[in-house]
């Protein structure tokens, strides 16, 4: 019997990295997920291929920042399987730019994606979980959301304001059974990180190393799941260690 | 599947509530058990009770304050199953309700001894076991009084308080070596620990004590020592391999408040 047993997933950001690798391990604890992205290609090959090893899933394209798609998700999810149990709440974007240079416009998108974006979604699956009496929410903050760094003001400030809304979400709906958390990675194998970056940022965890995106994963089960049923309003890092320094 | 299969936990404190549950826990996935407490009759009654026999199981005696008693339980379980794997460095008392002007010193010094120095006694005898093998995993008990203050509790905040240096500390020495560190911070949890401070704090009315703080929770209720194990589990577990210095509030919310 799998921790997340016939339990309904949304997961965005669900194609490709830490997404991808929390929807395999979810589908392996028995959960049916739904896989959100705006990538369409990489979703539906990614929703086949989930498929092909007897995992019900379904891919949905949607664009976080735009109400009536983040609506669309929720009813495309109750339509296929009738309810939502947990949400990763994870898809974000960044980019490094120093911020004398940053145009407006790219601040706002990126606040836009990684805070906005993330209310929206919350704010959906809250209404869901609301009617179906509880759920468990787990938001993708960053370890940048505790600690600053050069270069990375939009993305730092959005992550910031992530764990903030993590705990002020959890604490207005914790009565009714909702419970909401938040991941913190460090630096992650995953794409986003250029080749060439790997070996110097590993170099500045205290772990000496990068972490991987099954590990983020397994810290997303643990919030998603009832062993973490006395925990809510946390922003946990998962970091290899860098913050304590 | 069994996660814990021949891995080697030692716990501190393991007769206790939160001890206790965390040491069953880690019985039903495979794990070998150390299990060290003041009281040695009730912990080997929970070795009983858990139905593990001498191959799976050691009963230790020990005042955590004592430097040779803590040498000592760490000695016993290294040569009765070869390695730690897991150090669940728990143990640790509430001391009295008093605000500061009327702690007595030797209560403040106590609460210390055992919650301060106990703890890094602990870490002190553990941690060069396993950087020497390259691998382990170490979880500290706080408290989420170790984050907040809480009038009339100057000895148990600034101690747990502690316990959160001591954990990022040694963490940031253990990283390189393989070895993690992170810390539960429990909140309220239907202990032996709370039915003395729901008492300590009205004497008059306990119950009604326990009430106010159940109240005071977001998720609206006492959180159950089982809910702490498995947040201790986790953080033991490899699922956690890439969490350290992470400080884990168990406590249905309140710290956010």
């Amino acid at each position: 019997m799998g921790k997340l047993q016939n339990k309904v997933a949304v997961i965005t950001g669900g194609a490709s990295g830490i997404g991808a690798a929390t929807a395999k391990l979810f589908v392996s604890e028995g959960a049916k997920v739904v896989l959100v992205d705006l990538n369409e290609e990489k979703g539906k090959a990614f929703e086949s291929e989930l498929k092909s090893l007897n995992a019900e899933a379904l891919f949905v394209k949607a664009n976080i920042t735009n109400e009536e798609e983040v609506a669309h998700i929720f009813k495309q999810t109750i339509e296929a399987f009738g309810k939502v149990d947990v949400v990763f709440n994870n898809a974000g974007i960044g980019r490094v730019h120093s911020s004398h240079d940053l145009a407006y416009s790219e601040w706002r998108n990126t606040v836009n994606v990684d805070l906005d974006g993330v209310f929206l979604v919350a704010r959906e699956a809250i209404r869901e979980m609301l009617k179906a009496g509880g759920g468990t929410i787990v938001n993708t903050a960053s370890m940048y959301g505790w600690v600053g760094s050069p270069g990375s003001a939009a993305y730092n400030a959005a992550k910031g304001g992530v764990i903030n809304l993590t705990r002020s979400l959890a604490l207005e709906y914790a009565e009714q059974n909702i419970r909401i958390n938040a991941l913190c990675p460090g630096f992650i194998d995953t794409p986003i990180i250029p080749e060439e970056s790997k070996q110097a940022l590993a170099g500045l965890t205290p772990m000496k190393r990068l972490g991987q995106a099954e590990e983020m994963a397994k810290a997303v089960l643990f919030m998603a799941c009832d062993d973490s049923s006395f925990m809510t309003g946390n922003s946990l890092t998962v970091d290899g260690g860098y913050t304590a320094q | 599947m069994s996660k814990f299969n021949d891995k080697v936990i030692l716990i501190t404190g393991a007769a206790g509530g939160i001890g206790r549950a965390t040491a069953k826990k880690l019985a039903d996935q495979g794990a070998k058990l150390a299990l060290v407490d003041l009281n040695l009759e009730a912990v080997s009654q929970v070795i009983s009770e858990l139905g593990l026999d001498e191959s799976r199981a050691i009963a230790l005696q020990a005042n955590v304050a004592k430097e040779e008693e803590v040498k000592a339980y760490v000695d016993a379980t290294v040569a009765k199953f070869g390695k730690i794997d897991g150090f669940f460095n728990n143990a640790g008392i509430e001391g009295i309700t008093a605000n500061v002007e009327d702690y007595p010193t030797e209560t403040f010094e106590l609460v210390f001894n055992v919650n301060v120095k106990g703890a890094f006694l602990g870490l002190k005898y553990v941690v060069p076991v396993m950087k020497k093998q390259g691998y382990g995993s170490i979880v500290n008990t706080s408290s989420g009084a170790g984050l907040i203050g809480s009038p009339g509790f100057v000895g148990y905040n600034s101690s747990k308080h502690a316990v959160m240096g001591m954990t990022k500390v040694v963490a940031l020495e253990a990283a390189p070596h393989g070895v993690r560190v992170n810390a539960v911070a429990p909140g309220v949890i239907n202990t032996r620990m709370m039915r003395q401070i729901e008492k300590n704090t009205v004497p008059e009315d306990a119950e009604g004590a326990r009430k106010a703080f159940g109240a005071a929770v977001p998720l609206g209720r006492y959180g159950e020592a089982e809910e702490v194990a498995s947040v201790a589990v986790f953080l033991l577990s490899d699922d956690a391999s890439y969490v350290t210095q992470s400080i884990y509030t168990v406590d249905g919310g309140q710290i956010n408040q």
